[in-house]
């Protein structure tokens, strides 16, 4: 019955919804041991330190994180600092014996690896929405570290916001993406008009038009840009490159809408149209809008 | 500025992969290996920036079998002036594992700069680069999308969640390189027999028995695509039907 530590996510002040999915997890593995969540919002270097220190005096078992920008910062400081491996971007975690056992994605999506993690603690990082936050877990209460000293040899000098309107593409149920099938960058205003009717979408692109500075590089899907795992992908005049398809084919519904039946992504979409872009999107804007509104 | 990069070869990811009869690994008959995406941008930057100062010079290291050789070969055909086979039988995916053995030899190398592509192509854990920087005690940015420098201090910039941090730090330092600073440039002729005569050490380690180990790998179940449902706007109210009552997306 181990006990869990979950270093919870946290920005501006908030805690993130993925830390409830983490929560989650814990209480599975822990089975009846404890699950304590800790939060601290400070640099990375301060912040692993003292969630090592807190890992090490607790005894914990197990630690947690969300394999988010920021975990992925945190996780593998806090097991080096504790002399052990991390499972990182794992979609499931179990006891094995007296060691855990996780599943991941390895080969650019292509291959789900089980591995054995036979170290104490058990340092792991889940990946975002692989496991359906409870609902009561976000009554749990999550501890504010203290942090005995905001020194660090990395100082960040300027955060640049981005649009707090806009969903994170790790957190949207519906991606829709557009590529180079667009022509042109003010053309990505049809997959944004797309993504405002679903009303819970997020907008991201490929590596081919974030390459052309079209689209910013942290909107980019694939296997140097991010993974996600929508409830539906909506991939409009995107031809469907390997590289591309290693981030999104985890999508439980892929759409795909382009002009060429030949491109590689309407093998791996559930539904394609074939079709001018600049027809289907904005008619399927207008029947999603009045779907949405149909309720 | 003496800049050392951390490389690892990988296959290409554009193939079919079979599961060898193992089960813990994959099939390599037919494969054929690269530099891993993103440490390739991070060998290319490390040579436009030596390239940049006039001054320096870049080391590349990589952990595994006599095979990796040629990788780094191809590191010192882009380039590189420097490349160092840490042998071992296999890479584990115990990254901690592999940051020890790397930490030991960069150590006393009196590097300026350690780079790290984000994650490999293969595993994709992106552990590596935070580990071996943790133990060697220098202050590491992980996953820049920039990077610059300026009187003995790196500046950085990376991609968070809600938008993007601009960070310095001292050198010694290191970093993870993400998208958008570099792509890779072709090794040319000259370059490649230039490689020739740059020195490839091959030095044996042991390592750590791994504590993250492979027990088992399976083919996700194939997605049923190739499905279309009509063409142009015409098609559209039946799509929406479909997503509506069989995806239940809407």
């Amino acid at each position: 019955m181990p006990d869990i530590l979950v270093v919870a996510e946290s920005r501006g002040g908030e805690i993130r919804e993925v830390t409830f999915e983490l929560i989650t997890a814990a209480r599975k593995l822990a089975a009846g041991g404890e699950v304590h969540a800790v939060v601290a919002e400070a640099n990375a270097e301060a912040v692993a330190s003292a969630v090592a220190e807190r890992a090490k005096s607790g005894g914990y078992r197990v630690v947690l994180f969300a394999a988010t920008a920021q975990g992925k910062n945190l996780g593998p400081r806090v097991a080096a600092k504790l002399g052990v491996p991390i499972a990182s971007d794992v979609l499931s975690l179990s006891t094995d014996g007296d060691a855990m056992a996780v599943t991941h994605y390895v080969y650019a999506g292509k291959i789900v690896a089980t591995m054995k993690l036979a170290a104490n603690p058990a340092v792991v990082s889940i990946r975002p929405g692989a496991v359906e936050a409870a609902e009561s877990e976000a009554q749990t209460t999550v501890e504010r570290l203290s942090i005995e000293s905001d020194a660090s040899r990395v100082v960040v000098t300027d955060t640049i916001q981005g649009d707090s309107r806009k969903l994170d593409l790790a957190d949207a149920p519906v991606i829709v993406s557009g590529g180079r099938g667009l022509k042109a960058p003010e053309n990505f205003k049809l997959v944004e008009d797309l993504a405002a009717a679903f009303g819970n979408a997020a907008v991201g692109a490929t590596r081919a038009v974030t390459d052309e500075g079209w689209r910013p590089h942290s909107d980019q899907i694939g296997q140097t840009g991010r993974q996600v795992s929508p409830d539906l992908y909506v991939a409009v005049g995107i031809s469907g490159a390997i590289q591309h398809l290693a981030g999104m084919r985890t999508s439980k519904t892929i759409v795909a809408i382009n002009k060429d039946k030949d491109a590689p992504i309407f093998k791996l979409a559930d539904y394609g149209i074939v079709g001018d872009v600049f027809e289907v999107v904005p008619a399927l804007t207008a029947a999603i809008r009045e779907a949405k509104e149909k309720g | 500025m003496k800049i050392a990069v951390c490389i690892k070869r990988v296959p290409e990811m554009d193939v079919k992969f079979k599961i060898a009869s193992s089960g813990t690994a994959v099939d390599e008959t037919g494969l054929k290996f690269d530099m891993s995406d993103f440490d390739g941008y991070a060998v290319e930057f490390a040579l436009q920036t030596t390239e940049k100062l006039g001054a320096g010079g870049v080391t590349v290291i990589s952990l595994g079998p006599d095979s990796v050789q040629e990788t780094l070969r191809k590191a010192l055909s882009m380039g590189a002036a420097r490349a160092v086979q840490l042998k071992s039988d296999s890479v584990p995916v115990d990254g901690f594992v592999i940051a020890q053995a790397l930490a030991a030899e960069l150590k006393d190398g009196g590097y300026d700069l350690v780079l790290f592509g984000k994650h490999a192509a293969d595993t994709a854990s992106g552990a590596v680069g935070l580990m071996t920087a943790e133990l060697l005690g220098i202050p590491m940015v992980q996953a820049c999308t920039k990077l610059s420098f300026d009187g003995g201090k790196g500046i950085a910039r990376r991609e968070v969640e809600g938008g993007a941090e601009m960070v310095t730090f001292p050198l010694p330092g290191a970093a993870s390189i993400d998208e958008g600073i570099a792509r890779p440039r072709y090794p040319s002729l000259k370059g490649i027999m230039a490689a020739k005569k740059k020195p490839m050490e091959v030095k044996p380690v042991q390592l750590a028995a791994p504590r993250l180990t492979i027990t088992r790998l399976e083919l996700p179940p194939e997605r049923q695509g190739g499905r279309i449902i009509g063409e142009g706007a015409a098609a559209v109210p039946e799509l929406v039907r479909l997503l509506r009552e069989e995806a239940k997306v809407i």
